[in-house]
């Protein structure tokens, strides 16, 4: 590998203050159908290699593909999330290239006539505006074959001898979504490209169409980045670089290309129009293909294929089954449970939103919801690497449990410090919090005689404290609350301790 | 529209990736500019109003149910390749060194 000079970066802050970025993505979605686009080849991922491959998918001649009908409708339901129009009559288009990775030498996409096109999806940023972010297009294709390059180092396709191709994922469902170019981004351009990316990430999560995971390729980015010089309007040359496979990348990796391009303009250089492949280990991108007129894909309409004209009342009634966009899902949910931006921010990022939802209408209120999701569990969710969600499946702790803990607590049966034993009793698997309570031998002091007792005890062992609040100084109070707790070794109400203190040295 | 240079027919050979020696080439922009010449008779057609078609049937929407159909067995997938390597396709070097 030969690094070039082109790799220089400028320092951040002159390359904003010197250079405007326009800046597009496109985003490559695999959806969550049984099968592929154009076959009935199973999608599975992680089959073994070539196992999931019929004639058509191959390219055998004469095989003859025919349209998957849920790729489709999922290729409208997003269309009309990201509130695109939808084309009325479209057609497939072949892309033809010669590459070992698709076995017709053409890819099936769309190419002047993609299904959905003129949208937006509007970006919450961290400082708590919003960013518009217009859509070009989303139109339907299908992925190509994985390839592993034998012979040269580390699995490079530079110096390799040759290559093996594996099928089983050529012909699966892919979107293409890809945005207007982005001006006025100015410095928070990284964060807009990685706010956008998980933004459209949930909105399809939400629409239930791919399982979105960018770490297995299901969802990928290619990031087209140029410079303009501030005050001009004339776009600059740009460079496309190529799976981006993770938000945090995505925000680098936009990050990087302004400085590389800015080192180059401000030298008086120009930037080449190439392919760029992003490196996760270096944050850099190095050079790739060179943009020519190689680039000719012959693009025309597949004659295997007829036209898509989505009736009407077909797209009427997949908007009208269209879920609550995550923004305003999220919208609504903080007003009702009354949360600070911070709290709401913790319990999305840590994936909690259903679990707090499903908590809070079994009983519970929002802040215990949070407080039980977000305190032991996720810690030892974290600590097996995994997310609370996934974990609680695996555990079998339910937000019913949660609520049922939680109602311990408001019954006066377990004070807080008690609960959170419980708590640990259902995560090791000893049943029900009340199961656990009783297996435990969790319980309040009911009998008022007892709590009185330790009450006086300790008020006669403190006579200083407690004139204090005789006083009026009835902070002071804790001190005693926690003599009281001792004194009944942790079974005490503190809430009725307190009380009493209180009312015994006539401040209730 | 028969007027087909040398260039072109360069650049659509290394399009369709085939080697063509100077030669080859010289008699191909011949050859290739006849074959077109007489397909471009059908522009002679009295089309009238008809409007362009990709497909010579009305059909539209024409698709299948996501319901997985049995697929080929890996190794009757590998039979017609000329190379197969650890149950995958084995392709020539796809970069040429540099
Ligand atoms: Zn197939």
């Amino acid at each position: 590998m030969t690094t070039t000079a082109h790799d220089a970066v400028l320092g951040w802050e002159a390359t904003v203050t010197a250079y405007e970025p326009v800046m597009g993505l496109e985003v490559h979605v695999e959806l969550g159908t049984a099968t592929k686009m154009f076959c009935g080849c199973p999608t599975t991922f992680g089959a073994q290699p070539n196992s999931q491959v019929c004639p058509v998918c191959l390219g055998l001649p004469g095989a003859l593909p025919v349209v998957n009908e849920v790729a489709v409708e999922s290729a409208i339901r997003i269309g009309l999330a990201l509130n695109c129009e939808i084309a009325p009559w479209c057609r497939f288009a072949r892309k033809n290239y010669f590459y070992p990775d698709m076995p017709k030498n053409f890819q099936t996409s769309q190419y002047d006539e993609p299904i959905a096109f003129n949208g937006h999806l509007d970006v919450d940023l961290e400082d708590g505006s919003a960013y518009r972010v217009e859509i070009e297009r989303a139109h339907m294709e299908e992925d190509t074959g994985k390839s592993l390059h034998v012979g040269g180092a580390t699995g490079r396709i530079h110096g390799a001898t040759h290559s093996l191709v594996d099928y089983n994922r050529a012909g699966i469902p892919l979107i293409e979504i890809v945005t207007k170019p982005m001006t006025g981004a100015g410095e928070r351009a990284p964060e807009i490209a990685r706010a956008y990316v998980a933004t459209l990430r949930d909105l399809l999560l939400g629409l239930g169409v791919s399982d979105v995971k960018m770490e297995q390729g299901s969802m990928r980015c290619d990031v087209n980045l140029s410079l303009m010089p501030r005050g001009s309007a004339e776009f600059g040359t740009r460079s496309e670089t190529k799976n981006v496979n993770s938000l945090r990348s995505v925000e680098r990796a936009v990050r990087f290309e302004m400085t590389r391009h800015a080192a180059i303009l401000s030298a008086g250089g120009s930037v080449v129009q190439e392919t760029r492949h992003w490196h996760e280990d270096t944050g850099m991108t190095t050079a790739g293909r060179v943009k020519s007129d190689a680039e000719d894909y012959r693009y025309f309409p597949e004659p295997d294929l007829v036209p898509l004209a989505p009736p009407a009342e077909v797209v009427a009634a997949l908007r009208a089954s269209l879920p609550e966009p995550p923004v305003a899902r999220r919208k609504r949910l903080q007003d009702a449970w009354g949360y600070s931006d911070l709290e709401l921010r913790d319990v999305v990022n840590a994936g909690l939103l259903d679990l707090i939802e499903q908590t809070v209408a079994a009983g519970a209120s929002p802040a215990a919801a949070r407080k039980w999701w977000s305190g032991e569990i996720a810690r030892r969710a974290n600590a097996e690497g995994t997310d609370v969600a996934s974990y609680a499946g695996q555990l079998g702790v339910t937000p019913a449990h949660v609520a049922e803990l939680e109602a311990l607590v408001t019954s006066s049966r377990l004070n807080d410090s008690m609960a959170r034993q419980a708590w640990e009793g259902v995560l090791d698997g000893e049943g029900s919090p009340t199961a656990v309570a009783d297996a435990r031998g969790l319980q309040l002091v009911a009998d008022t005689g007892a709590l009185a007792a330790a009450v006086e005890k300790v008020i006669a062992a403190n006579p200083e404290v407690a004139e204090k609040i005789r006083d009026g100084k009835v902070q002071a109070v804790g001190a005693l609350i926690g003599q009281v707790m001792k004194e009944m070794r942790g079974q005490a109400d503190a809430a009725a301790a307190r009380e009493l203190i209180l009312s015994l040295l006539g401040q209730a | 529209m028969s007027e087909l240079s040398r260039d072109a027919v360069a650049h659509l050979a290394g399009l369709a990736r085939i080697d063509l020696a100077d030669a080859e080439l010289d008699r191909m922009v011949g050859e290739l500019a006849v074959i077109l010449e007489a397909v471009a008779t059908v522009q002679q057609a009295p089309i009238g109003d008809v409007p362009a078609m990709s497909h010579p049937l009305p059909l539209v929407n024409v698709t299948r149910p996501d319901v997985v159909r049995p697929c080929l067995p890996a190794e009757d997938a590998l039979a017609g390749a000329p190379e197969a390597e650890e149950g995958r396709f084995s392709v020539p070097r796809i970069l040429s060194d540099d």
